[in-house]
């Protein structure tokens, strides 16, 4: 079969620094996490330390979370699986390394400045432009390893999964150069070339689409890979598979404005913002029982395999959230449920349910593999991992839901003279009880994600990095 | 809302890309023959690593031979 002198390897370097690293940060953004979620029950917890404070604190959270453990999670996958399903190495070999390197640089530059207070303002964009304009090189960078390695396949079909990568690192791009637009006026200080409700409006496009594509698109490739790689069987529609793409990237677009419901954006804008978030479900629905549908006359595998469980698991959350997603977007709803815990419990239904969940099912894959290994180190502890973090989750959003439907009617609630029945800080304490429980449910999550970091190090430490030689297709070019 | 006079151009030309796009891979022959395309991902030449229940070890695999590292 193999004919060549030189054999062709796969390029796992930057697969097995993502990987890894992603565990590292995936521990430092939830442990930060842990320490906010303690700071809202125990506000004088650190002392009033100005760069320890909620407020800097918070940013460094969602920043770690989303684009640290998030975004190595999806360096990671989509390196392993476009080359995998293209049948060859990466291309520019040197230029995925300088991505590896240049998205720690990013990272580590994001955990120093935002303690020390430089943020731009904006949710999901706070770093200030010098480091924006790191990433912007660096997602130039990724795309040209990503388009490349696809531009140079062995196999003619495009594997679903590389739509769903493609459509979020194009859309990533996009949205970051057009939202941190900013005039640069010192070192570390700029403005947005937007202002007012302009501002806002770019800001929760780039938002919106940033919870598509960035913690959508990129995980959904994950599960077209990875469940059915995990449970041995080809996902249950590839036909519906592609619809899910299609429809899901042109009917994201335009959710945005539901993010500022009852504000100065025009009301019709609203409403489309809203039309939209409900058509959404439908894509949204059709993908997630795709991927649970797979399993299909072989449930049994869920009882034995904890690395499935994490999988299947995690797309139950992804439909409870995409489903509490369009219904929070209309606006009667939205206008009980805005600025209350409610949100912070949908984000994290998603958040922990959905992207963590499939994050962690896809390097308990990728791990052992990069380490010339078959398995993980311990599989009782990956069943142990999933326990912990899924109890913690529970706890997490039952509180937040709880909390912010409480919020909401507090502060809505209204005596026959017109005055207010509850001041605000009535609602706050009202609210104690479940930022302490959301902080046990988040702890329980931590540990969790603790229990996989040591069994990623026996796993790393028993094993040893392994070269894998691109096999040569047998139907290649059709 | 001027912001708008830049998202709704951008938007729509997204869209237009998308649908560019989508036309490129029904017309190039990405969609013809997707009930094998969901199968290959399983197929031993596409895997480095058995999938479960498979012999353990494949054939696409080798030792780390000196100087080829990366």
């Amino acid at each position: 079969m193999s004919g060549s002198a030189a054999v062709e390897v796969f390029d796992d370097g930057a697969v097995r620094g993502f990987t890894i690293a992603a565990v590292v940060w995936g521990v430092v953004g939830m442990l930060v996490g842990v320490i906010i979620a303690a700071q809202l029950a125990w506000p004088e917890l650190l002392g009033g330390i100005p760069w320890l404070s909620y407020g800097r604190l918070r940013p460094l959270h969602t920043n770690a979370v989303i684009f640290a453990f998030g975004g190595c999670t999806l360096f990671a996958s989509s390196y392993y699986v476009v080359q995998r399903t293209s049948q060859v190495t990466l291309f520019a070999p040197w230029l995925a390394k300088f991505t590896f390197w240049g998205w720690q640089a990013v990272i580590v530059a994001a955990a120093v400045s935002l303690p020390l207070g430089f943020t731009q303002g904006k949710e999901y964009a706070e770093l200030e432009w010098p480091i924006d304009l790191l990433i912007a090189v660096v997602w130039v960078s990724y795309a040209i390893v990503f388009f490349g390695t696809i531009a140079t396949r062995r196999v003619r079909h495009i594997y679903v999964a590389n739509w769903f990568f493609g459509a979020f690192i194009l859309t990533v791009a996009l949205l970051h150069i057009v939202n941190s637009a900013a005039l640069p006026v010192g070192a570390m200080k700029s403005y947005s070339v937007y202002a007012g409700v302009q501002d806002a409006m770019v800001q929760w496009w780039y938002g919106h689409n940033a919870v598509g594509f960035f913690l959508t698109a990129g995980f959904l490739g994950m599960m077209y890979y990875f469940i059915p790689k995990q449970a041995g069987r080809p996902v249950y529609s590839y036909r519906l598979s592609i619809v899910h793409f299609w429809a899901l990237i042109f009917t994201y677009m335009w959710a945005g404005p539901h993010h500022l419901h009852y504000t100065a954006l025009p009301d019709w804008a609203q409403s489309v913002g809203m039309v939209f978030s409900l058509v959404l479900l439908a894509p949204s629905w059709g993908g997630m029982i795709n991927g649970v549908m797979t399993l299909s006359g072989a449930w049994h595998k869920l009882r034995d395999d904890p690395i499935l469980r994490f999988l299947i698991v995690s797309l139950s959350f992804y439909g409870m959230s995409t489903f509490e997603g369009p219904m929070m977007s209309i606006k009667t709803v939205n206008a009980l449920s805005h600025y209350t815990d409610w949100t912070v419990g949908h984000v994290h239904s998603g958040a922990l349910g959905w992207v963590g969940l499939i994050s962690m099912g896809t390097l308990y894959w990728l791990v052992p593999r990069m380490f010339g290994r078959t398995t993980m180190y311990s599989i009782p502890a990956i069943s142990l991992h999933f326990w912990i973090a899924t109890i913690g989750i529970v706890l997490y959003i039952a509180a937040m839901w709880i909390a912010g439907v409480m919020q909401g009617l507090m502060w809505r609630a209204v005596n026959p003279d017109g005055t207010l029945v509850f001041s605000f800080v009535e609602s706050v304490k009202a609210t104690w009880p479940f930022y302490v429980t959301r902080f046990v449910g988040g702890a329980l999550y931590l540990t969790g994600m603790l229990v996989m970091a040591w069994n990623v190090w026996k796993t790393a430490m028993s094993g040893r990095p392994e070269v894998v030689r691109v096999p040569l297709p047998q139907t290649a070019t059709a | 809302m001027e912001s708008l006079w830049l998202l709704i151009p951008l938007s729509v030309g997204v869209a237009l890309a998308i649908v560019g796009v989508f036309a490129w891979a029904l017309f190039g022959g990405q969609f013809d023959e997707l009930d094998a395309e969901g199968t290959r991902i399983l197929d031993p030449v596409d895997a480095d690593q058995p999938a479960p229940g498979s012999p353990p070890e494949q054939s696409s695999r080798m030792d780390t031979p000196a100087g080829t590292g990366r």
